[in-house]
């Protein structure tokens, strides 16, 4: 009983307020690493150094007016945000965090489920979250919006073909789909995926970065030229919605990478003796600090780079990405099998 | 117990969407349904243990198909009501006569079962002890005893990625 279902509650809560709160921070740190990397100080005013100012967000946000346009057709308009942000937020139902640690004398996972589909079930997920990106565009009766969530969806499914071929060849590399056991595959063969795999990792970074459209892919929301994409006419909470679940789908895929690549929970150089003291550290403390690493490599690369033109996008994705991508799989495959015999 | 409740309740929500699906008025709600109406087939499959097949049914049918379903829903402007889409060479008779053969194949199918049980057809070659969940197994499975159909099937695909690329680009 407890096993069953107090204790995947307790971690779904603690789980979902970690990420609701991660969330909150990251928009603020974005915003502080921006300023930094513009020679500017950033959110000064709430709290010292801007501490209190996501808070301050989240109350101007709930209290805004919330907008529906007039000729939007309603029932989709109200779905859409709900659409996008429940599938980024169950992905991290099998994402581990860290291995099993006795908490209270009774044995506790530090993930919320080890599907052994679980590489599989996060693709199906982020599959079903283009839903609300197209219908945000479609329900709103905008032409603006409605620009936006096609370039979207149609960049989300392009660049979704490439981000899976990479999942193939990391699979081939652990030999397993569930996300605990290609961290330990890590763990056995002594070194991180990320050098066992470094195109599909390469691959991987510039899908993430067009998967959550994120500069330089920013496109379906490029101000310039569509005011804001997707959800021009959403306001208020609803708004918060999609900018929530950005944020999400950018911790998320941190999050992937840090497993597939990076060793998930695991001390840098694991197999090496005399480095055991880093392994007085806990393991998810690990975790969180390799994903917000990669995470800072999205702000980085946000105030670094321009924007790409919509052809060049759709070309990079399917003329190089997605041949690449098959490549690596085909080599990756190859290896296995000569060393294998 | 708690099985049959969830087969039920989601048969019961599977047939629901289904029938959401044919009678809503606005085809983007139909399109919706018909997600809905995958994703709780997808539940069945893990009700079954398939969890490999429930992952493949979102990402091919819900996350795939149906996309292009709502693009082609949603650029073709369908905000018309049904009513005037009456086209002269609508076969009435004909589509309701095809329906009933097909409701009364369904009625027997059910009958049947129902009075001579189907047996589980027991795998040719016994599977090796390392496939022990359920990826390996279906892996395994199209790769020994379904393998020529399964080639089949990848080469259909093909033909028709070739020919959809031939239709769309004329002057390749």
């Amino acid at each position: 009983m407890i096993d069953l279902i107090v204790l995947p509650l307790i971690k779904i809560v603690f789980v979902l307020t970690g990420v609701l709160i991660t969330v909150m921070y990251l928009v603020l740190l974005e915003r502080k690493v921006q300023a930094w990397v513009q020679a500017r100080l950033g959110p000064m005013r709430v709290g010292p150094h801007g501490v209190l100012q996501p808070i301050a967000d989240v109350v101007k946000l709930f209290v805004k007016e919330d907008v529906t346009p007039v000729r939007a057709e309603k029932w989709v308009f109200t779905l859409a945000p709900i659409i996008v942000l429940v599938p980024s937020l169950i992905a991290f139902a099998v994402i581990p965090f860290g291995p099993e640690v006795n908490l209270f004398g009774r044995p506790v996972p530090l993930y919320i489920t080890d599907l052994n589909v679980g590489l599989l079930y996060i693709v199906s997920v982020a599959a079903i979250g283009v839903y609300g990106i197209i219908l945000g565009g479609w329900s709103s009766n905008s032409k603006y919006p409605l620009l936006g969530s096609l370039r979207s969806s149609a960049q989300l499914i392009s660049y979704e073909l490439a981000v899976t071929l990479t999942f193939v060849s990391v699979i081939l590399a652990a030999g397993s789909l569930s996300m605990v056991q290609i961290v330990e595959a890590q763990h056995a063969n002594g070194v991180w995926f990320a050098f066992v795999q470094p195109v599909a990792l390469f691959i991987y970074g510039v899908g993430a970065l067009a998967e959550t459209n994120r500069n330089p892919f920013d496109l379906p929301e490029a101000e310039s030229e569509l005011v804001a994409g997707f959800h021009t006419e959403y306001s208020g909470m609803r708004f918060a919605l999609f900018f929530l679940a950005e944020y999400t789908n950018m911790i998320v895929v941190s999050a992937v990478a840090t497993t597939l690549f990076f060793g998930g929970w695991l001390r840098p150089f694991p197999n090496v003796e005399w480095l055991s003291f880093l392994g007085l550290v806990p393991a998810w403390i690990w975790f969180t600090l390799k994903t917000f690493a990669l995470l800072y490599v999205f702000l980085w690369i946000r105030a670094t780079l321009p924007r790409y033109r919509y052809d060049q996008l759709m070309q990079l994705g399917w003329k190089w990405l997605i041949p690449l991508a098959i490549a690596n799989i085909v080599v990756t495959a190859a290896v296995k099998v000569i060393l294998g015999s | 117990m708690g099985e049959a409740i969830a087969f039920y309740t989601f048969a019961a929500m599977i047939l629901g969407f289904g029938v959401l699906v044919i009678t809503a008025r606005n085809t983007v709600h139909s399109v919706l349904f018909l997600v809905a109406n995958f994703l709780f087939v997808a539940a069945l499959y893990v009700l079954l243990g398939a969890q490999f097949l429930a992952v493949i049914q979102v990402i091919v049918y819900a996350g795939g198909i149906v996309v292009l379903y709502l693009f082609v829903v949603m650029l073709v402007n369908l905000k018309r009501p049904p009513e005037a889409h009456r086209d002269r060479r609508r076969k009435t008779g004909l589509g309701l006569a095809f329906s009933l053969v097909i409701l009364a194949e369904v009625v027997a199918i059910a009958v049947f079962g129902i009075v001579q049980p189907a047996q589980l057809a027991a795998p040719k070659a016994p599977l090796p002890p390392e496939a022990a969940n359920n990826i390996e197994q279906v892996g395994w499975m199209l790769y020994t005893q379904y393998l020529v159909p399964f080639e089949v099937a990848s080469m259909l695909l093909l033909v028709a990625m070739v020919g959809a690329i031939v239709l769309a680009r004329r002057e390749l």
